[in-house]
């Protein structure tokens, strides 16, 4: 479990450091992957195999996913293309793709040894895990329905764009910034048509 | 599971929370900050791990869950906030949304 352990948080360490000093958020998004990930190996070396999982499937999966998306949408330029090609050089994933290896090294390394439970630690399975979940956390599985239940309904309210729509009275000339939001007057478009 | 390693872990967990600690404070770009929230998140549920396998509980496990589902909200609440900001004001600066400033005090 040791050299495990150590070779992960280290990368773990590193790989976070990178991503709070990077400049462009793709790099930082690479690397804080990479951190997901060893943390991932931490948890596999702590015993906790389901977590392990979870944490490469739902972390690194979806939201890192979600965050690239997020990047991409705010990136819709004129020079997209060029940025692209940037993006590719090797200088960006050489980094996020050695602190990988290593960890695939390790992830083959524990394969190849063959006996799961050579880990020496007493793993608790998903077994144990979930006859708890449903068990005496079912309350807490039902409020945690309702928070992502908000957190879609609030995500879709806030990410709905309003049309700003001027008053034709109340229209001034241009003063250039755009930000005189006293002055415009927000509708729906529906409400405009009444 | 020792004591020791236990204590080895959650000096782990420590330093990512502190990196991601410091990365809300430093940086200006609201999609760093939302990143190094998700490092602080991420540090809390390493510490629940360690606590659950030092006892060899699943509670610890339980509670990663529940961080993982607050995470998700959070993310998609931010990220949405995230898109509005860049559509009304142009910027992803914290420093330049400036509406919520008393004006007296500005000046």
């Amino acid at each position: 479990m040791n050299l495990l352990f150590y070779i992960s948080s280290a990368i773990a360490i590193i790989a976070t450091f990178m991503v709070i000093t990077r400049y462009h958020p793709i790099h930082a998004l690479l690397y804080l992957v990479a951190s997901f990930l060893s943390v991932a190996m931490i948890f596999l070396s702590l015993g906790a195999p389901f977590i392990a999982a979870l944490e490469v499937i739902i972390y690194a999966g979806a939201i890192m996913v979600l965050f690239i998306f997020v990047v991409m949408m705010l990136n819709l330029g004129d020079d997209t293309a060029k940025q692209e090609k940037q993006w590719l050089t090797a200088k960006v994933w050489l980094g996020p793709s050695v602190l990988v290896v290593i960890l695939l090294g390790e992830l083959i390394w524990l394969i190849l040894k063959g006996n799961p439970s050579s880990v020496e630690i007493s793993v608790v399975d998903a077994r144990k895990v979930s006859a708890a979940l449903y068990g005496k956390y079912v309350v807490a599985v039902e409020m945690i329905g309702f928070l992502l239940m908000a957190g879609i309904v609030g995500a879709a309210h806030i990410g709905k764009h309003h049309r700003k729509l001027t008053h034709r009275f109340l229209a001034e000339p241009q003063n250039g910034n755009g930000a005189d939001a006293i002055q415009e007057i927000q509708k729906e478009p529906l409400e405009t048509v009444n | 599971m020792t004591a020791m390693n236990a204590q080895l872990v959650l000096i782990v967990a420590a330093i990512l929370f502190i990196l991601g600690l410091f990365g809300v404070l430093t940086r200006k770009n609201v999609i760093f900050m939302l990143l190094s929230i998700e490092i602080m998140l991420n540090a809390a549920g390493l510490a629940f791990i360690a606590a659950g396998a030092r006892w060899g509980q699943p509670d610890g496990q339980i509670m990663f869950l529940f961080i993982l589902a607050m995470t998700a909200s959070e993310v998609s609440v931010g990220l949405a906030l995230v898109l509005q900001i860049q559509h009304q004001h142009k910027t992803l600066d914290v420093g330049k949304l400036t509406q919520l400033r008393d004006e007296a005090v500005a000046d």
